[in-house]
């Protein structure tokens, strides 16, 4: 059976920044992935990142992907990082530690690692509403991975449901890709998303219907239209219901933690609202109650991929710095500007949400 | 109940009510030639490129990265750099020395197609999106070669503080 020091699950900015802290500690890594290519969330995000210069602020998605890869590429050709795309890990078991996976939709194989970084991303929650089964309802994500990594627009005319900053960001990049956006619903009196993003869509002539909610999607085979209507602060239905023109129906609602395989290790959980789910507790470091698995980025609360990379390079580091008693050094010098970092990109009224949570998961140490 | 003021500006639109915390001085504005930097970016997110791309230390060092930007007028050289780096798009430079007695100019963000060219009519939209004018383009640059343009455009003094973005008609 193949063995591993570390084997990091999901090549997104928190899983290829662990990977790259680990190498650099000198340990094996063994990266896995199941999509055809890596970098999760940030292949498809074509607009510029906020954040600070540390976490390439002011670049686009994807290029900070890129910067990433060039890191990886240099520990792959030292041979201390194997990458395997279009890889699922399927599966934990307890008992042994050993991992099972797929490679594609032929291969099944087993990998025992000494040590696991979990970075499986997250998950897109949806809504129920009378015709949400018809072609041309569409999650953002698969907006984005049809218009951004495909190349295909979803359809001519999209009502966008959610205003927070990926309902706001992908109506922009529909937009740029061609696409009208016939308006943004959402049910709170504002947007959840940044003001600024808001802004930028808003002069453009895209109306956001704020305390508002979608009713139902038109049409017998494919989207004709959609039914919105106000509601009020007990989110009840008021006002005359409003039909939108539109053959696409984009829902932004939000996401939730990828954390099935946290589940099957046996990691402590807990449903934290303002993380968007069940995420493991865990400490400072990002390990989790097993004390051989480590977590970060959204697996480990929904937040940004500023966090996700600092998050997963002290994941990696510390995961690499358990195997190798003279990496511990390294980890206090780094883990404390890593800290630092998070701190700041987790303050203010942003941050207030992600704060609140944290509060309920970090414990101080394992012991 | 908000009021409409409210709702407009919980949406993404500046109210006029607002407005005067992103204006610069007038005395310094109306000389100051390539004109001087208007930012709006009124809530506090974690960002920085305004400052980080601001070649002559305008837009003030962030103590937290939270915090709104702070300019200096008096070293903002109309240069637009941040108008290009900011990923809100929330950086705008209005030249009031330039053209005749009326006129000023606008250097806006620009990131979609069709690109406008320079000596193109384009409709000036504010910030609902509205045409509100129609302007011509001066010069269109891209200085951080990463695709976001800024569109210089010529339009009345009036209208500075409506005109938000171009769109090519
Ligand atoms: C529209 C949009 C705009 C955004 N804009 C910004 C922004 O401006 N600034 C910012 O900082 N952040 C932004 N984000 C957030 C950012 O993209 C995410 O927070 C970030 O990508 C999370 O990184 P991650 O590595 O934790 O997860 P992901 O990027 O989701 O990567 C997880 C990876 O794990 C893989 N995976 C999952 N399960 C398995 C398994 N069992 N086996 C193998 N592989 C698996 C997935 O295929 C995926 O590639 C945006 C997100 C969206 C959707
Ligand atoms: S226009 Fe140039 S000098 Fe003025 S604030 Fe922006 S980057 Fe700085
Ligand atoms: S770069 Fe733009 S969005 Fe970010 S703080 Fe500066 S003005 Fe605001």
């Amino acid at each position: 059976m193949k063995t591993t020091e570390i084997l990091v699950v999901g090549g997104g900015p928190a899983g290829l920044s662990a990977a790259i802290e680990a190498a650099s500690l000198g340990c094996d890594v063994v990266l896995m992935d199941s999509d055809l290519k890596l970098g999760g969330q940030l292949i498809k995000q074509t607009h510029k990142f906020f954040g600070s210069r540390e976490e390439f602020a002011g670049t686009r998605g994807f290029e900070i992907g890129n910067l990433l890869f060039d890191e990886v590429e240099k520990y792959k050709k030292e041979g201390k990082l194997e990458i395997f795309s279009n890889t699922t890990v399927t599966g934990y078991y307890k008992e042994d530690g050993i991992v099972s996976y797929t490679i594609g939709e032929e291969t099944y194989d087993l990998i025992k690692p000494q040590r696991i970084v979990m970075a499986t991303g997250a998950q897109e929650k949806r809504i129920a509403f009378p015709n949400n089964d018809l072609p041309g309802v569409y999650g953002a994500g698969a907006v984005q991975t049809l218009m951004n990594v495909y190349g295909v627009a979803p359809g001519e005319k999209v009502l966008m449901i959610g205003a927070g900053n990926i309902g706001l960001i992908v109506s922009y990049q529909l937009m740029q890709a061609g696409v009208k956006v016939a308006g943004i619903v959402e049910a709170m009196p504002r947007i959840g998303g940044y003001w600024v993003h808001a802004a930028k869509i808003r002069r453009l002539g895209v109306p956001i219907y704020l305390q508002h909610t979608i009713t139902e999607a038109l049409g017998d085979k494919v989207i004709e239209g959609a039914v919105i209507q106000e509601i009020d602060n007990t989110f009840k239905l008021v006002g005359e219901p409003m039909k939108i023109d539109c053959d696409t129906i984009c829902m932004a609602i939000g996401l939730t933690p990828t954390c099935e395989l946290l589940w099957s290790a046996g990691c402590e959980m807990k449903f934290v609202p303002q993380l968007c789910g069940y995420v493991a507790r865990r400490d400072a470091m990002m390990r989790t109650s097993h004390p051989d698995i480590w977590v970060a980025g959204d697996a480990a609360g929904i937040e940004e991929a500023s966090a996700a990379m600092v998050e997963g390079r002290i994941a990696g580091l510390a995961a690499a710095a358990s195997l190798k008693p003279e990496g511990c050094q390294m980890l206090k010098e780094k883990s404390t500007d890593y800290l630092k970092r998070l701190e700041n990109l987790r303050a203010g009224e942003t941050g207030a949400k992600i704060r609140c949570g944290l509060e309920q998961v970090c414990c101080e140490c394992w012991g | 109940m908000m009021n409409d003021n409210e709702k407009l500006f919980n949406s993404g639109i500046l109210t006029e009510e607002k407005q005067e915390a992103v204006l610069p001085p007038m005395d310094l504005w109306e000389k100051k030639k390539n004109g001087l930097v208007v930012i709006e970016c009124p809530q506090q997110i974690p960002c920085n490129p305004c400052h980080d791309s601001c070649p002559t230390g305008a837009i003030m060092a962030f103590e937290n990265i939270i915090d709104i930007p702070r300019i200096d007028y008096e070293k903002c050289t109309g240069c637009g750099r941040c108008v290009a780096r900011c990923p809100g798009l929330a950086c705008f430079v209005v030249d009031l020395t330039w053209g005749e007695e009326n006129e000023a100019l606008m250097k806006l963000p620009h990131e979609m197609l069709p690109l406008p060219r320079a000596g193109d009519e384009v409709a000036c939209l504010n910030r609902m999106g509205e045409e509100v004018h129609r302007g011509k383009v001066i010069n269109v640059t891209e200085p951080w070669k990463d695709c976001t343009r800024v569109v210089h455009v010529s339009v009345p003094k009036d209208m500075i503080m409506k005109i938000r973005a171009v769109k090519v008609v």
